[in-house]
């Protein structure tokens, strides 16, 4: 069956203090991939993400969302600047990831379940009663990947969710990702990880001068593969 | 013993005492509770700003001789609004923004006061703070908002909480926080102009602040704090009017001596 579109990207422009981003960028995102959004620093990853999801208002262009709303997305921000000693538990943080499902005024044993299960994927159910201050960098990282995951039944859109993790975590945080994504939910995320161990997804949407281009990982590894060849050859 | 359980009694003979108890009750509670979000977004500060600007209202209130307290809400709960409108849409950042309007609003007062002769009691009052200041306006007014303020934290709790902790997560998720910030700037507004009749323009913003920082101290769940920053506010709002009245000290600085006490006994408890 083919894939529908999720998100359709069309003549995106944003513009910071009238110096652009990106100009009249144009994409889809189909329900079901996996894509990795790379680019160099300052090519406007973060800014398109945010822009996705309408953090940040665009010059011209607009995002269309298709079968889903925007409010329906997981996400995990780059900067999560946030006190060092929040008073606050881990439950707490994960359970505000269904803020946009919650139907009366507080939360039910059910929502409790889907926090506790997220946390479970993560190997982090112990730590439903621990207070944020105590946590580690790489605890803390998949707090805010089981507080994206509990939010959305359809789209993860993740900057740099690798972060702050060893490289064994990393791996296991990429298998759980894949397995998201086997069960239907879209995943888009940004990485710099894109040497042919660790890149993931079925897509890579790549940033460059202001211009968007999308192309499928397998035709990403031969070119990069060809470039490689062709450098070494040259020498 | 006697003579302290006699003087207790007497207390509650005094209008003016049953007034301030009513009125610090309520403030500490609403303060308390929006404390803790303002302090942990780092926006603690707006308190202080505001008061100042309470002052030169109330300042020039006094002069023109109509109600403070109706004059001077509706121009704090303004500069409350425009601070954080030019907070999110300016490039002026949030403390250089409160450090001017405070300083200007100082001044207007000062400038106002210096013209008129004859009312500096009401404007060392406004400064400092008078358990005499309290009328029955004050009294409805604050009761009533202190209600609002409990019902609106109950059913927007898990909202304040997502906000607090995460606004870019909170604003992905479809939550409205330009509106909860608004909403927050007007209590914050209504707590400080209340609260400046009884504490003074001075030291109002430790109302704000000290009661969530000592709960952080002790206890380490939003929930916990949001409770203890409640129970510690009221605590030392009760015992510093009491006390005050016992021993005849400024009621404001009062208040803010036991949050200071609090604070410091919470810090030797967390250490220990």
């Amino acid at each position: 069956m083919e894939k529908q579109p999720i998100i359709a990207v069309k003549n995106l422009s944003v513009e910071y203090a009238k110096t652009p981003v990106f100009r009249k960028i144009n994409f889809e995102i189909l329900a079901g991939d996996f894509v990795c959004l790379v680019g160099c620093n300052g090519a406007g990853k973060t800014t398109l993400i945010k822009t996705i999801l309408g953090l940040i208002e665009p010059s011209a262009g607009n995002v269309e969302f298709l079968g889903m709303s925007r409010k329906e997305i997981g996400y995990i921000s780059q900067e999560t600047v946030i006190t060092a000693n929040f008073p606050a538990t881990v439950e707490e943080i994960v359970l505000s990831g269904l803020l946009n499902q919650k139907r009366g005024i507080f939360y039910t044993k059910s929502d409790k379940e889907k926090c506790e299960a997220a946390l479970a994927k993560f190997g982090m159910k112990k730590l439903l009663k621990k207070h944020f201050a105590e946590l580690s960098g790489g605890q803390r990282q998949k707090v805010w990947l089981a507080r994206a995951v509990v939010a959305t039944k359809k789209l993860l859109i993740l900057d740099e969710p690798g972060n702050n993790l060893d490289s064994k975590s990393k791996k296991e945080l990429y298998a759980e990702l894949l397995k998201l994504n086997a069960q239907g939910i879209t995943v888009v995320m940004i990485t710099h990880d894109l040497d042919h161990q660790n890149l993931v997804g079925n897509k890579i949407l790549a940033l460059s001068d202001g211009m968007a281009t999308m192309e499928t990982t397998e035709a990403y590894v031969k070119r990069i593969h060809r470039h490689d060849h062709s450098e070494g050859a040259g020498k | 013993m006697n003579g302290i359980l006699e003087k207790f009694l007497e207390m509650w003979q005094y209008q003016f005492m049953v007034k301030a108890l009513v009125v610090g009750v309520v403030l500490a509670v609403t303060a308390g509770l929006i404390g803790v979000s303002l302090v942990l977004r780092r926006k603690a500060m707006i308190g202080d700003g505001l008061s100042h600007v309470g002052f030169g209202a109330f300042a020039i209130a006094t002069v023109i001789g109509v109600m403070p307290l109706q004059f001077a809400l509706p121009i704090v709960i303004l500069a409350a609004i425009l601070i954080l409108q030019v907070n999110q849409k300016s490039k002026v950042d949030a403390d250089a923004l409160i450090a001017m309007l405070s300083a200007g609003a100082l001044a207007v007062g000062t400038l106002v006061i210096s013209v008129v002769k004859g009312v500096n009691t009401d404007i060392n009052n406004y400064l400092f703070g008078s358990i005499l200041a309290l009328d029955d306006f004050d009294v409805v007014v604050g009761v009533i908002f202190s209600l609002v303020v409990i019902l609106f934290f109950i059913v927007k709790y898990h909202e304040i909480f997502a906000m607090t902790f995460d606004e870019n997560f909170a604003k992905s998720i479809g939550l409205k926080t330009e509106r909860l910030n608004t909403i927050f700037a007007i209590l914050c507004a209504v707590v400080v102009v209340l609260g400046m009749r009884l504490v003074g323009a001075l030291l109002i913003s430790s109302l704000i602040i000290f009661p969530t920082v000592t709960a952080m101290q002790i206890v380490k769940s939003f929930k916990a704090v949001v409770f203890s920053s409640v129970v510690v506010s009221v605590f030392c709002m009760v015992m510093g009017i009491i006390f005050s009245y016992f021993v005849a000290t400024p009621t404001g600085a009062t208040i803010v001596i036991f949050n200071v006490m609090a604070f410091l006994v919470a810090k030797v408890v967390e250490v220990f």
